[in-house]
């Protein structure tokens, strides 16, 4: 199974969430079980014959809730996406440009997370 | 989903969808768009004039380092006249305020712009830290909220200026509006929407940002690698405001608009005749001389708890009235200097008015 290295960048705070670390490097296979039920994650992966999808921005934020959140991940995942207030970008644009969740994750991708839930 | 070009420009690779239009716009397009409905909210207004000294309420945050860097530039492109300061407020809040202050410092260098910065510490004898030792976590932001306003008159009239702005931008106002609804705050919900609010003994405050999105402002200062300090305040997680920001959150991801309409709806308020009537009129503090509802402006309420070892109980007018049931505050309390507008903004005598 192939698999997609990507970059991921996180401001605004949320780094704080992310061992205060802004910029990250990631691998995450090509091809995901197709649900992803927030508490499921792990249990779907282990079943090869589980319906797949090419993985999208949806599955990597469970995924990075799941692998690279360190605490409260309340602040990060909200209703099954990102909690509103925290802006995603994809490759330097905007991801509602991209079709949000469903937008497909290529090689070399780079992501980032900025929050905008504290005072200005 | 192909890579999209720009409504505006037609040429560029749109990077934002504006939520206030919808509109798919590239990077320049962006920048000139924000900066321009600024402008026209400024001229709109008609905030300033030529000359006018002007203080930018600075924190280091997202809003008032886009708002510093925005003034700058609309000063310059479109020759405002304006002279520009940077006046920041420690409340003496240790991790938060002390980091923040740093990034104002360095707008300070990158913008070229004075900067003054004025302490609670030095201005009433309490930090924030130990206001909220004193008074718990429920009332403490009664307690920022009235010292900061305070203390940025202050600090105006210190560095003698006719202006005031700051960064609050479309979310915070539409905040305010549903705080005021929730609370039955009647006063500020009449207020609490116009651009730009002078008392008589006040100098006047705007907000350029009222028609602009946070999410624009974030993405304005991401695109422009402008620097600011993003940090919770430490005491926030418990403050009303809160409630309101998480439903205004999840009312935009419905409905974009949501937030404009909301202020566009506040504007159209207008208190009716008889609940108006049991308004407060405004009257001047007895002790340090700032803007009251009553005999002593709320600072000075609020500072006398402090000293007197009861703050929870000044917070609200009712607790108040009880308190001084009680008899009256000892002498020799610490109290607020005296609050002097500077001599050009004190408000005309009657007999030096001429015809021209």
């Amino acid at each position: 199974m192939s698999s997609l290295s990507l970059k991921i960048e996180f401001g605004g705070g949320l780094e704080l969430l992310f061992s205060n670390q802004r910029s990250h490097r990631v691998t995450i296979s090509a091809h995901v079980p197709t649900s992803t039920s927030e508490a499921g994650l792990t249990a779907k992966e282990r079943d090869a014959d589980a319906p797949t999808k090419p993985a999208d921005l949806a599955y990597l934020v469970f995924w990075l809730r799941d692998n690279l959140l360190k605490e409260r991940a309340e602040l990060f995942v909200e209703s099954g996406t990102v909690r509103p207030g925290i802006l995603v970008l994809i490759n330097d644009a905007d991801w509602e440009l991209e079709g949000e969740g469903e937008y497909e994750l290529k090689n070399g991708d780079e992501i980032v997370f900025i929050s905008t839930l504290h005072g200005g | 989903m192909p890579p999209r070009t720009c409504a505006l420009c037609s040429d560029a690779r749109a990077i934002l969808k504006r939520p206030k239009t919808g509109q798919q716009i590239c990077k320049e397009c962006f920048f000139y768009v924000f900066e321009t409905e600024v402008h026209n909210t400024i001229t709109e207004a008609q905030l300033f004039k030529r000359g006018d000294r002007v203080a930018i309420g600075a924190s280091g945050g997202k809003d008032s380092t886009v708002l510093a860097h925005v003034m700058k530039t609309l000063n310059d492109r479109y020759d405002y006249g304006l002279e520009l300061f940077l006046l920041s407020i420690d409340e003496g809040i240790t991790g938060y305020r002390d980091d923040s202050l740093e990034t104002v410092k360095r707008n300070q260098q990158q913008y070229a712009m004075p900067l003054k910065i004025l302490s609670y510490d030095e201005l009433y004898g309490w930090t924030m830290d130990a206001i909220v030792s004193q008074v718990g976590k429920k009332n403490n932001c009664t307690f920022c909220g009235v010292f900061r306003r305070q203390a940025l008159d202050r600090g105006a009239a210190i560095l003698n200026v006719d202006h005031i702005v700051t960064g609050h931008n479309a979310d915070d106002i539409a905040e305010t509006v549903l705080m005021n609804i929730m609370r039955g705050d009647i006063a500020r919900l009449g207020r609490c929407t116009s651009i730009c609010t002078q008392g008589e003994d006040t100098i006047k405050r705007s907000k350029p940002f009222k028609y602009a999105y946070e999410k624009e402002i974030v993405m304005y200062a991401y695109f422009k690698k402008l620097d600011y300090f993003s940090t919770e305040c430490i005491y926030s997680p418990d403050a009303y405001r809160g409630h309101a920001r998480v439903f205004l959150k999840d009312l935009e991801a419905a409905r974009p608009s949501a937030i404009i309409d909301i202020i566009h709806s506040g504007e159209a308020f207008e208190v009716k005749e008889d609940v108006k009537a049991t308004q407060k009129i405004q009257q001047t503090c007895k002790r340090c001389g700032y803007m009251s509802s009553n005999e002593l402006c709320k600072a000075c309420t609020l500072l006398e708890g402090l000293e007197r070892g009861l703050p929870n109980a000044v917070v609200t007018d009712r607790s108040r009235k009880r308190l001084d049931a009680q008899g009256p505050a000892p002498e020799n309390l610490r109290q607020i200097p005296l609050f002097k507008l500077p001599v050009k903004l004190q408000p005309k005598m009657a007999s030096a008015k001429t015809t021209s």
